[in-house]
């Protein structure tokens, strides 16, 4: 990349940053410079650069089709399971870029696990939901298996709910169960980010509740990138705030500054309802 | 001014808000004229009129609390809608203390009634509230208009009134020191002349609140003062 490019690029990073009084004691676990991302022909998202914070909690917000799940979902290379669709720029995971062709994209997906929308949990045993995955990436003995998905349950806050059904299929589980059965199973993998693509949306407020103060207490060991269109909730549960608009991050900035007194006017007419 | 909102109710209930606003500040800024009127031209009729008006500012107050806390819990405004509301709420608080303070003046203008004795005394005390008078109004112009220079305008001119404030402290103690029997009567000024002094602190207060809800920042803590502290050397020099 010619150096004036790249010195440009970093300009245009450094206004986008959160200001430095609030950011100082944290890393940038994972950096995106100059993203640009195609859906074939169709550009899904121009130029974005911007950072997750090391166990910290980013929200993506904007409008449908802004370009937020796609930017999550090139977090861990989701997209690469679909022909047509190419990232171009720089994503660095702890300084690595991860959009390189001989990356290893089963261990990335194991360093940066992801939580979708709806529910999915595997049609098995609750048990086995986690087993299953720990089982792709580790050799591990019963015992420090049994170990493993009874700490997942528990980090997901899960464990007192279904100790002892632990045979019982994870379909048989509500929705806000199944829920953070996903989650237990994204942690179980012992991963360093979680990306959540509105992992609310299908639940009720009480399990959205449970699912929330999951989040905070997952920022102890994780990174954490949320895809929200609650507003709300984006400003309930995160440290940052992204919003982003046709494929442009239009401003990033710390959560409390987004709600209260954005910098943009497209921010503020979008988190203020007034989005035409 | 801003676009409008999406759902077309929460521009209504902002509005509503803003509305009664308005209403609480001109009758708060005729309660002050009122009352000094009162004070000066020893008119108890008006006075009790100013007194019986403050009941209304309060019940305005508490329809805008109600009304903000309504559309906070429906809406769960943001930006520049929660900036909005908050300021509705304090600029209302303000505006009932206001009331209550001149609602002080009028009290004590009908006691005073029967001893006034030095009408010069008071005419400080009108010089002090003509520019408190101002001072809200400004501020309420500034605050309907969204205007923050005109807010920080307010905010800067109040030192002027703090340093009316003393020289109408200096006067009173001169007049008493004069005549023991100006005491209870000066004293009764005193009072009021603090009162129109706080009535001015409650336009910085509304200047603050301009300048957040526009600018989503805050003034300075410290605001210029045009009032050193009175030393008692320099009331004992007053006095003489």
């Amino acid at each position: 990349m010619p150096s004036e490019e790249s010195s440009q690029m970093n300009d245009s990073a450094s206004i986008d940053q959160p200001s430095p009084a609030t950011s100082s004691a944290t890393r940038d676990k994972i950096l995106a410079r100059g993203l640009n991302f195609f859906y074939g022909g169709s550009r899904a998202l121009k130029d974005v650069s911007l950072s997750l914070r090391e166990r910290k909690v980013t929200a993506l917000i904007g409008p449908s089709g802004c370009g937020k799940s796609t930017l999550l979902r090139i977090f861990n290379r989701m997209y690469d399971l679909y022909p047509n669709q190419r990232a171009e720029g720089e994503v660095l995971l702890d300084g690595e870029n991860i959009l390189a062709q001989d990356l290893d994209l089963n261990l990335l997906r194991a360093r940066v696990g992801m939580v979708f929308q709806k529910p999915t949990p595997f049609p098995m045993s609750i048990y086995d939901n986690i087993a299953f995955g720990v089982k792709l990436y580790e050799k591990l003995s019963k015992s420090e298996l049994d170990s493993r998905v009874e700490s997942a349950l528990r980090r997901s806050a899960l464990w007192d709910e279904v100790k002892d059904k632990l045979a019982a299929s994870g379909l048989s589980l509500s929705g806000g169960q199944q829920q953070r059965l996903c989650i237990a199973r994204t942690v179980a993998i012992r991963p360093e980010v979680i990306l959540f693509d509105e992992p609310c949306s299908a639940l009720d407020p009480i399990s959205t509740s449970k699912i929330e103060e999951l989040i905070d207490e997952l920022t102890e060991d994780y990174t954490i990138a949320i895809v929200t269109h609650s507003m709300q909730q984006a400003a309930r549960v995160s440290e940052y705030t992204a919003f982003m608009y046709l494929g442009e991050l239009v401003e990033f900035d710390d959560t409390s500054k987004i709600f209260t007194s954005p910098r943009e006017k497209r921010t503020q007419d979008y988190i203020t309802g007034r989005f035409g | 001014m801003m676009s409008e909102h999406i759902v077309r109710a929460y521009d209504k209930e902002l509005d509503a808000l803003g509305r009664r606003i308005a209403e609480m500040g001109g009758i708060a800024e005729k309660m002050v004229v009122d009352a000094m009127d009162a004070l000066s031209s020893v008119n108890s009729e008006l006075a009790q009129q100013v007194i019986a008006t403050d009941p209304r500012l309060d019940a305005l107050q508490r329809e805008i609390e109600e009304q903000a806390i309504l559309t906070i819990a429906r809406r769960q405004p943001m930006a520049v809608d929660l900036r909005e509301i908050i300021g509705a709420i304090r600029v209302a608080g303000d505006l009932e203390r206001v009331g209550d303070l001149a609602k002080n003046i009028a009290k004590r203008s009908v006691k005073i009634g029967a001893e006034s004795r030095v009408t010069r005394a008071v005419v400080g005390l009108k010089h002090m509230n003509d520019l408190a008078t101002e001072q809200l109004k400004d501020v309420l112009d500034a605050y309907a208009l969204h205007d923050v220079e005109r807010a920080q305008a307010v905010w800067t001119r109040d030192a002027e009134l703090d340093a009316l404030e003393d020289s109408v402290f200096r006067d009173l103690l001169t007049h008493m020191m004069e005549d023991p029997r100006n005491i209870s009567f000066c004293a009764h000024l005193l009072f009021c002349s603090k009162n129109i002094e706080r009535i001015g602190d409650h336009a910085t207060n509304i200047a603050e609140t301009v300048y957040y809800l526009v600018t989503g920042g805050t003034l300075p803590a410290d605001r210029p003062k045009g009032r050193p502290e009175a030393t008692p050397a320099q009331l004992q020099a007053a006095g003489q």
